[in-house]
């Protein structure tokens, strides 16, 4: 064989310049120029949305909500207090009178009006998605958006065909849901919320994050677009009080939490005794199996998405990757250089990869664990990262050789950090992975058919991906075991937190 | 405020000795095991995960000002190609005539990298294009089915070569990957790298016909082994031609030789790839997966010939503002 | 038929046949006329032949495989899509029942309860099988699942009567879940079925999907139960007496056929029009096996 291989600039015959004219390396570059902002209108101020239309808070009190890549000022929303949430819940009763009594096809056509609409005005959602939550406009346009939407198409579905979902059931509604939610999928963390309560003939108020509560309140504006009769759906914005104001009405006959597990914690106490009922999505701190007969280049981008996806802000995050030792060496060769190319910047930047970090709570504590993680003596890398000066950011990072007892191996940082431990049998894998409190996600990657399954038997989590990771669709249940919560939000079994005599 | 990351490809190899592609195989002949345990080391390659990867960089933008610089790399990476049996000289005179002016209204657009023809047409090929720094491809050993005896097939591969040709495009045996015979499609490719001399040499793998991804990289990795310069999705007469999904599974073999060997491998696309939207996408998929150093003609072709136009007239855009009509550009 | 207030001539309408996406005419040639109550000619309306049938058979069997790999929410995004388009044809469809003798209100129901029907039907694609495929707990280390699957191409017989919610009532249980169709129409009331062509071929339902003959049945009818690749004949809109014949026809092929358990099937009631066990009757159930082992 001939060394004529190994090409070499020297060797090159003369010929058509092609490289950068310096000679040097040509340089691909993205465009850093943005989606247009003005799709959007943003009102000076937000008032709550109860009955039917927008109303002052009792208070008369607003909070203002920043850009996190940014920190700018957006706007200001009304700040609901006890009173304002005293008279959703009454609303929310008097609206379930009429909607519980409709007739399950048509409660079908108002939500398939709902999906439609969404799909409609997707680029609005989107853009204000990103603005008020900082993540990339890449995502809130393809993934986050469609999917709310597909949630209300898939449920709509289900309103009038509930004695079939359950056999023997009579389907009946509870009643008025208290639905919270948290900041890092604000509009489809809705949809999950939403569509199967209306779907089953419950009505609805809906206290969104602190942090993002711009895409709820145009959703308000949505459904009374889309006729939703006064009351079925109410939100009232605010803060953790707010939350808990409506965890405490006695007139809510059910609540749905989904946020961090020492929150849940809080609210499960709350309703102790109280006969309520409660479902719980928590956090997470999700095993990512990686097999030495994996499809190994498939296998980094699913690690890449399963912990870097939405700034690592995702409760189901790989946020432990756990690599069969045989090749572990080149495995996170392959990650550390995937690394490099991941884009850390502008959110409303189309070519951006990893937005900004929420807010500055947020960022304090990624921070903080990172550090413990270094003065523990874990080894770390981070990538050449230019990150900008105003905003939230954090550069992803990996934590190689984690101890199973560090800080950073057991606890949720729900940001864009890895750690790194190896394996070496199939049960081994098992051991470490169900190790943790938490039993959210798992990943698992390898080629044979027969070991997927097997994992996927002993895995302690409600869901298991293998061979993929982080997808989601409105047909799939997703929650939690253990400390990441109890119940089921998406297909069949997502309906069972809102009809009677199912749990 | 986005930042663009330059991607490292000469990070450490691992240390698993010093493999270099000539003794990757182990020296000597080739043994049916020593190819077994070659080829059973290759990753499996994962479709949907490959689709998304794709699906996913699709949405990559170039920045308008630096568009017009990449279309005209692109433009630098054509192999304007004829390979029909009613090629004529007059048919092969005119594609030559069009790669050294590609638009007679501008002449600062570069010249295509090579013509690729039938080795009929090389001498008339070389003639039109003498002085030029267009390269001629011949595509041979008995393109595009390589159905016939391996003597005859090397004959092919001469005659291009002693007619002039500076690149063979040769196509690898798909009968005997397809039943198993690994080492017989080895030792064909060495053989042939050996009869094309000084020539440099694309291995076409015929991806439509190995179907699957696992394959493909197989086979990939098996043609570098065996010497090629460039490996090749396809011969342009069977579907599917080249897809970005394919071309994706090439690239990161070609990433993991070079991992394993430190040989820099090229690559070439071919058949199907029309629009300048769909170049600007591979060049995409180059850059994150390879890295800014393939971003040249050296390493990567586009096998093509509508594709010229449709560049020609996005340029055409970016320069005076206006949609352009292919009236105003030649075929030939 | 718009009748002119002033002196202008009307463009009347020529009505074809619904074949692979397109409208053409019957490769006979032949027409004949569709009449109103009082025997009035409304329209002239294609004789679907044999020779259509076969070309339709043709169409239906190769979009089959593209339709059945879409998504469930696809083709239920593309049912509702067609209900969109229904409902904004509404007095189109109300005016053509109306000649079949239904007062206005009757007319009208008949068209919200087609609307209604798509809709509901439209919402199986991406939750049937939630219901009707599961897993199975076999006594070993294997997982096992069964799923239903589209059985293929269907042969539907709509009845004389509903001539719009009958059509509608047997296409979107069998297209909901990726079969595809030849449907012979209402004979003695063809325009609602050739309307409802267009409302199809506007709703982005793919070619070839649903193709529609009107004409005799007596002309396509035997020819299909008897076509060795039809997957399943769906008599409901057949007459009981004649049943003998389809069965006879389709043993030859051991090609299943649907009917009702007896005459009069009630078509105006939801709740034995409106069913998932429609859907059944349009699937197979395929079992999967695998081992579980380290």
């Amino acid at each position: 064989m001939t060394d004529s291989a190994m090409t070499d600039k020297a060797d090159t015959p003369p010929g058509p310049v092609a490289a950068a004219d310096d000679g040097g390396l040509f340089e691909l570059e993205y465009v850093t120029s943005t989606e247009a902002t003005d799709i959007v209108g943003i009102a000076d101020r937000y008032e709550l949305f109860i009955g039917g239309g927008f109303r002052k808070p009792a208070s008369k009190e607003y909070f203002e909500t920043i850009n996190p890549a940014t920190e700018e000022v957006l706007t200001s929303v009304a700040a609901g207090s006890s009173r304002d949430i005293d008279r959703a819940v009454g609303a929310a009763r008097d609206g379930f009178e009429t909607w519980s009594a409709l007739p399950g096809s048509e409660r079908a056509k108002y939500l398939f009006r709902i999906a439609r609409l969404l799909q409609e005005r997707g680029r609005e959602f989107a853009l204000l998605e990103t603005l008020d939550g900082g993540k990339p406009i890449r995502e809130a346009r393809d993934f986050d958006v469609p999917t709310a939407a597909a949630h209300f198409f898939y449920y709509a579905g289900w309103a009038d065909k509930l004695e079939y979902a359950f056999p023997g059931l009579d389907p009946k509604p509870l009643g008025v849901a208290g639905q919270i939610i948290p900041w890092n999928f604000p509009l489809l963390m809705l949809a999950w919320k939403i569509a199967p309560a209306l779907a089953t003939g419950n009505t609805i108020v809906l206290k969104p994050a602190e942090t993002t509560p711009l895409t709820a309140l145009l959703f308000a504006e949505l459904a009374a677009e889309a006729g939703l009769p006064d009351g079925v759906l109410n939100v009232v914005t605010g803060d953790g009080a707010t939350g808990a104001a409506l965890v405490d009405h006695q007139g809510v006959d059910k609540v749905a939490f989904t946020g961090s597990t020492e929150v849940g914690k809080a609210i499960q106490s709350s309703l102790a005794g109280t006969g309520r009922h409660l479902t719980l999505e928590l956090g997470g701190k999700a095993p990512h199996i990686v097999f030495d007969d994996a499809a190994l280049d498939q296998a980094v981008e699913g690690v890449v998405n399963g912990i870097f996806f939405n700034q690592g802000h995702v409760c189901c995050a790989g946020s432990r990757l756990l690599i069969q030792e045989s090749v572990s060496e080149v495995f996170v060769d392959k990650l550390k250089r995937r690394l490099s190319t991941l884009r850390v910047g502008d959110p409303l930047d189309k070519n951006t990869d990893v937005g900004a970090i929420n807010s500055r709570a947020q960022l304090d504590r990624i921070t903080e664990l990172v550090e413990a993680g270094r003065s523990e003596g874990t080894e770390i890398f981070q990538p050449a990262c230019a990150l900008p000066d105003r905003g939230f950011w954090f550069t992803p990072t990996l934590f190689l050789d984690v101890a199973q007892s560090s800080r950073i191996a057991r606890e949720e940082i729900f940001g864009p950090v890895l750690s790194i431990s190896t394996f070496r049998t199939p049960a081994e894998a098992v051991e470490k992975a169900n190790n943790t409190p938490y039993g959210l996600s798992a990943g698992v990657w390898t080629n044979k058919g027969s070991r997927i399954l097997w994992m996927a038997d002993r895995l302690k989590a409600g869901v298991v991906w293998a061979n993929t990771f982080n997808k989601f669709d409105p047909a799939s249940p997703f929650g939690g075991y253990q400390e990441s919560g109890f119940g089921r939000e998406g297909g069949r079994h997502g309906l069972l937190p809102y009809l009677q005599g199912t749990h | 405020m986005a930042m663009t990351t330059s991607t490292d490809t000469n990070l450490p190899r691992s240390s698993v000795g010093s493999a270099t592609r000539h003794n990757l195989l182990g020296t000597g002949a080739v043994t049916k095991q020593s190819m077994a345990a070659f080829l059973g080391a290759v990753p499996p390659v994962d479709q949907v995960g490959i689709a998304e990867r794709v699906a996913s960089l699709a949405t990559r933008s170039v920045k308008r000002e630096a568009k017009a610089k990449t279309l005209r790399l692109a433009v630098s990476m054509i192999d304007l190609t004829t390979l029909e049996g009613m090629d004529t000289p007059g048919k092969v005179r005119q594609l030559a005539a069009k790669a050294l002016r590609p638009d007679p209204s501008d002449p600062t657009i570069p010249l295509p990298a090579a013509l690729c023809v039938y080795p009929a047409m090389v001498p008339t090929a070389l003639a039109a294009l003498e002085g030029s720094p267009v390269k001629v491809a011949a595509v041979s050993t008995y393109f595009p089915s390589g159905q016939a005896p391996l003597e005859v097939k090397l004959a092919d591969v001469r005659a291009a070569v002693e007619m002039g040709a500076d690149e063979i495009d040769m196509v690898i045996d798909r009968g005997a990957f397809l039943s198993g015979r690994y080492v017989e499609v080895f030792d064909q490719i060495v053989a042939v790298k050996e009869a094309s001399g000084h020539c440099h040499l694309k291995v076409i793998l015929e991806t439509g016909e190995l179907a699957t991804f696992d394959n493909v990289r197989r086979a990939s990795m098996l043609a570098m082994a065996a010497g090629a310069d460039f490996i090749k999705t396809s011969t342009g007469k069977v579907q599917p031609a080249a897809t970005r999904e394919v071309t994706l599974v090439m690239f990161e073999a070609i990433r993991d030789f070079h991992d394993l060997t430190g040989a820099v491998i090229g690559m070439k696309p071919a058949g199907g790839i029309r629009t300048s939207k769909d170049a600007i996408r591979y060049l995409v998929l180059l850059s994150e997966t390879l890295g800014p150093r393939w971003l040249t003609p050296d390493l990567f072709r586009f096998g093509a010939s509508s594709l010229l136009n449709d560049l020609l007239m996005q340029i055409g855009w970016l320069r005076d503002g206006r949609y352009q009509s292919p009236n105003y550009y030649t075929n030939d | 038929m718009a009748t002119s207030s002033s002196s202008r001539l009307d463009v009347r309408k020529t009505y074809k046949l619904f074949i692979g996406g397109a409208f053409p005419r019957s490769e006979s040639g032949r027409t004949y006329p569709a009449t109103d109550n009082d025997g009035n000619v409304l329209a002239r309306m294609a004789e679907g032949s044999r020779k259509d049938l076969r070309d339709a058979m043709k169409a239906a069997r190769s979009a089959q495989s593209g339709w059945a790999a879409r998504t469930g929410y696809n083709r239920a995004q593309i049912l509702y899509r067609a209900a969109e388009m229904l409902e904004d044809r509404a007095d189109t469809f109300v005016a053509q029942l109306g000649y079949g003798g239904l007062s206005k209100p009757q007319a009208r129901r008949e068209v919200e309860q087609s609307i209604d029907r798509l809709v509901w039907y439209a919402g199986w694609g991406d939750k049937y099988a939630q219901i009707m495929g599961n897993l199975n707990p076999v006594a070993g280390p294997f997982f096992n699942i069964s799923t239903p699957e589209p059985a293929g191409v269907v042969g539907t017989i709509a009845p004389e009567t509903p001539a719009l919610l009958g059509l509608v009532s047997r296409m979107a249980p069998a297209i909901i879940v990726g079969n595809t169709m030849v449907l012979v129409a209402s004979h003695r009331w063809p325009m609602p079925a050739v309307t409802f062509s267009e409302v199809l071929a506007t709703a982005d339902l793919p070619g070839g999907v649903v193709n529609i003959l009107t004409g005799p049945k007596a002309n396509t009818v035997p020819v299909m139960a008897a076509h060795m690749d039809l997957n399943v004949i769906d008599a409901f809109g057949h007459t009981q007496d004649d049943m003998a014949m389809i069965e006879t026809n389709a043993a030859h092929s051991v090609t299943r056929v649907v009917r009702p358990a007896a005459d009069g099937f009630a078509w105006n009631d939801d709740r034995v029009a409106r069913s998932p066990y429609m859907i059944a009757d349009f699937t197979e159930i395929k079992t999967i096996w695998h081992p579980k082992g380290m």
